[in-house]
C-alpha cells in the first residue's frame, strides 16, 4: 500500500480540516470459516479519512471492499484491528449505538412505509421531538428533490427515486460519516451519470464524510477526492484519482484503472531516477524509474493508450518509441483506437483524438512508430 | 378461436370437481334445509325458514361456544406458531427444509389417530398424569380430559402448521437487509421487531388466521374425543342431527347458518385487518 501525496490534490482532505481523522481503521483483519478452512475476506486494512472527504473504496468483487465498509458500520465484526470513529474505538460497539449511517446496494427501504415514514425512521428511534422530526424530513426531502412524494410507498416509485430515499433516509439523522454500499449499481447508465452529479452536490450541500464501495472505476475517478484500490483484501493504492490514473502503483491498478499498455523488459542503464529499458525485440524505452529499479533487473513499463502517439514515420529523438503492426481499427467518434502488435509480440492499444480532420494516421496492416514522452510512462513492481 | 377455449379448457378439471361436490351438495342441502318431515316418512319442501330460527334457539350455546373455541384457538395457535416460523426462517441456517418437513409430518399421521393418542396421553390414570398424581404433585381428582382447556389444546395442536406455514414463508420473503438497514438507523432490537419484522409478518399471520379460524370453529373430532359433554361444539351438533337423528332439515339449517356466519365474520376481518392500514398503524 502507498499513500502518497494525498493532500495534494484531494482539497477536503488532511490540509484544511480538523487533525482527527472522521474514520480510521487501523490494522483491521476479516477472517470467515467456510467449508472448514479460515478465509481472509480482508487482509490488514489501515487508512484514515477525513472530515468531509468523498472516500471510495475500488476494486473488483471479492476484494473485501464491502466488508470493510460493513466493519465501520458495524455489521461485522473485525477478526483483528481497531476501527476509530472521530478518535474513537467504535469497534466493539453495536451498528445501532454507531453515528454512521448506510445506503444499501438495494436501498433495503421498509417496503410497509411510507417515503415519509422511511425518512422519519431514525429520527423517530432518537426520540427526537416531532415537531423537529417534521422539520428535518421535510428539508431531507427538499435536497433530495422529493417534496410531494411522502405518502408514496417505495415499490410505487421509480428505481432512483427510491436511492433518493435511501439516501435522505440515512443523511437526516446527520450521521458523523454516510456508508454506500454500490448505490448506483441497480440504475440504467443514464440515470446513474446523473445520481454521480446529485450524490456530489448533496455530499457539498451536507458536507458530511462519504464512503462510496464500488466496483465502477468512472464512478470512483469522477466523484472521490481519494481512492483505496483494493484487491484480495488489501490496499494496493490509496491516492486522489488523478494519481492512481497517471501513477498506478502497482500492475493491478494499472490494470482495473481505465486501459493499460504493458511493456516487460530489462533495465539497461540505471541513473537519475531514469532507466533504459531494453524490450525483447531489441527497441530501447527511456523510463522514469524509483530507487528499487536495479541495473540487469526486470521491469515493466505502462504507458496510457492516449499518451501514444501513432506515426508512420521514425518519430524525433528523445521520445521512447517501439515499432509496431496495426492489427485493428475502430472508429469512435471522437477518438480512434487502434490495436497494435509489437515486433515482440506484446498488443498495444493506442488512442488517437479525433481532432483535425477525420482521415485516419494507419491502416490495418501497416507498419507504425508508436511513441510516447518518457514521463508519461513509468515502472511499476510486478 | 381455439386461443380463447384454451383457458377455460384449463379449469375445466377443476371447475366441475367444484361442481359436483361442492355446489351440487350445498343445493341439495339447501333445499332440505327449509323442509319438513321425517326419514321414515320422507322430507317434503315447505320452504319453512323457521327452521333456521328453531336451530338458532335451540343450539345457541353450541354455536357460541364454537366461536369462542375458535378464537381462543386461533390465538394460541398464533403464539405458539410464530416463534417456531421465526426460528426456522431466521435462525435454521442451512437446515429449515428439514424443520420444515418436521412440521409437517403430523399429517403423515391420521388427524382422528393423533387426537385419540393425545387421549391416551391425558387420560385420568394415563403415563402422564398417574405418575404425578403418585408422586403427589398433582391432586389425586385433576384431570385434563373433558376439560375446555383439553380441547382448545387439541384444536391449537391439530392445526398448528397451517399457522406455522404461512407466517414461515412471510418471514421468509422479509429481506435481511432491511433489518440491518433498521439497526442502522438506530433501532434497537425489540424496535426492529415490532417496528419492521412483525409488521411484514403480518400478512402471513392473516392468511394463518383464515386457514385455522374456520376449520377450528368448525371442528368436531377434538370436541368428541377430547371434551365431554359441557364442551359440545356445533360441529357436534351437526354430525349428531345428520348421522344420529337423522333430521337432516336442522342439520341442514345449522350448517347454513355456520357457513354465513364464517362468511360475514371473514369478510368483515379481511376488511378490517386485510388492508394496509394495520401495516401502516405498525409502523409508527
Amino acid at each position: 500500500m502507498t499513500e502518497t501525496q494525498a493532500g495534494k490534490e484531494a482539497a477536503p482532505a488532511a490540509s484544511d480540516i480538523s487533525p482527527v481523522p472522521a474514520i480510521e481503521l487501523d490494522g483491521v483483519v476479516k477472517e470467515y470459516q467456510a467449508h472448514g478452512e479460515v478465509v481472509q475476506a480482508v487482509k490488514g486494512v489501515s487508512l484514515s479519512i477525513a472530515e468531509g472527504e468523498f472516500f471510495s473504496m475500488l476494486g473488483p468483487s471479492g476484494c473485501g471492499k464491502t466488508t470493510t465498509m460493513r466493519m465501520i458500520a458495524g455489521f461485522e465484526d473485525p477478526t483483528r484491528g481497531t476501527v476509530r470513529l472521530q478518535g474513537q474505538d467504535v469497534t466493539d460497539v453495536a451498528p445501532n449505538k454507531r453515528d454512521v449511517n448506510m445506503v444499501f446496494q438495494s436501498y433495503a427501504l421498509f417496503p410497509h412505509m411510507n417515503v415519509w415514514e422511511n425518512v422519519a425512521f431514525g429520527l423517530r428511534r432518537k426520540r427526537v421531538p416531532e415537531q423537529e422530526i417534521k422539520r428535518r424530513v421535510g428539508e431531507m426531502l427538499e435536497i433530495v428533490d422529493l417534496t410531494g412524494r411522502e405518502k408514496r410507498r417505495p415499490r410505487e416509485m421509480s428505481g432512483g427515486q427510491q436511492q433518493r430515499v435511501a439516501l435522505a433516509r440515512a443523511l437526516v439523522n446527520n450521521p458523523r460519516a454516510l456508508l454506500l454500499d454500490e448505490p448506483l449499481g441497480a440504475l440504467d447508465l443514464k440515470l446513474r451519470q446523473a445520481m454521480q452529479i446529485e450524490l456530489k452536490r448533496i455530499q457539498r450541500e451536507v458536507g458530511i464524510t462519504f464512503v462510496y464501495v464500488t466496483h465502477d472505476q468512472n464512478e470512483a475517478l469522477t466523484m472521490s477526492d481519494r481512492i483505496a484500490v483494493m484487491n484480495d483484501g488489501l490496499v494496493e493504492q490509496l491516492a486522489g484519482p488523478r494519481e492512481i490514473y497517471e501513477r498506478p502503483a502497482t500492475k493491478f491498478v494499472a490494470g482495473f484503472i481505465g486501459t493499460s499498455n504493458l511493456l516487460s523488459g530489462t533495465a539497461e542503464e540505471v541513473g537519475g531516477g531514469t532507466a533504459v529499458i531494453r524490450m525483447g525485440d531489441g527497441d530501447r524505452v527511456l523510463v522514469p524509474v524509483g530507487d528499487a529499479t536495479v541495473q540487469g533487473g526486470a521491469v515493466e513499463v505502462t504507458v496510457r493508450p492516449e499518451k501514444i502517439r501513432i506515426s508512420r514515420e521514425e518519430p524525433a529523438v528523445g521520445v521512447s518509441a517501439v515499432r509496431g503492426t496495426v492489427s485493428e481499427v475502430v472508429y469512435l467518434g471522437t477518438y480512434n483506437s487502434y490495436a497494435v502488435n509489437l515486433a515482440g509480440g506484446t498488443e498495444f492499444t493506442v488512442f488517437e483524438q479525433n481532432a483535425h480532420d477525420s482521415s485516419i494516421t494507419a491502416e490495418r496492416g501497416d507498419s507504425v512508430w508508436l511513441s510516447w514522452q518518457p514521463h508519461h510512462s513509468y515502472a511499476i513492481g510486478s | 378461436m381455439r386461443r380463447k377455449i384454451a383457458p377455460y379448457l384449463l379449469i375445466l378439471p377443476g371447475g366441475l370437481w367444484l361442481v359436483i361436490f361442492l355446489v351440487v351438495p350445498l343445493v341439495f342441502m339447501a333445499s332440505v334445509s327449509t323442509q319438513e318431515g321425517d326419514i321414515v316418512n320422507g322430507f317434503v319442501q315447505t320452504f319453512r325458514l323457521a327452521n333456521y330460527t328453531d336451530a338458532l334457539v335451540e343450539f345457541k350455546t353450541q354455536f357460541l361456544r364454537s366461536v369462542g373455541y375458535g378464537l381462543a384457538g386461533t390465538v394460541l395457535t398464533i403464539a405458539l406458531a410464530y416463534p417456531v416460523a421465526y426460528w426456522i426462517a431466521f435462525k435454521a441456517g442451512a437446515r429449515k427444509s428439514t424443520y420444515l418437513l418436521l412440521v409437517l409430518l403430523p399429517f403423515f399421521v391420521s388427524f382422528v389417530l393423533r387426537t385419540v393418542s393425545w387421549k391416551f396421553l391425558l387420560a385420568d390414570d394415563g403415563i402422564l398424569l398417574q405418575p404425578l398424581k403418585g408422586l403427589g404433585l398433582l391432586p389425586a381428582d385433576f384431570h385434563v380430559l373433558q376439560t375446555t382447556a383439553a380441547v382448545i389444546g387439541g384444536l391449537a395442536y391439530n392445526y398448528l402448521p397451517f399457522m406455522i406455514l404461512p407466517i414461515y414463508v412471510a418471514l421468509e420473503r422479509v429481506d435481511p437487509r432491511v433489518v440491518e438497514a433498521s439497526y442502522d438507523l438506530y433501532a434497537s432490537r425489540r424496535d426492529s421487531f415490532t417496528k419492521i419484522v412483525l409488521p411484514l409478518s403480518l400478512p402471513g399471520v392473516f392468511a394463518g388466521v383464515l386457514m385455522t379460524f374456520v376449520p377450528m370453529t368448525s371442528d368436531y373430532v377434538n370436541a368428541s374425543i377430547l371434551g365431554g359433554p359441557a364442551n359440545t361444539m356445533i360441529g357436534n351438533i351437526i354430525q349428531t342431527e345428520y348421522l344420529v337423528n337423522n333430521d337432516y332439515p336442522v342439520g341442514g339449517a345449522l350448517s347454513f347458518t355456520l357457513m354465513a356466519a364464517m362468511l360475514i365474520g371473514i369478510f368483515v376481518y379481511a376488511k378490517a385487518l386485510g388492508t394496509e392500514n394495520v401495516l401502516e398503524a405498525a409502523a409508527r
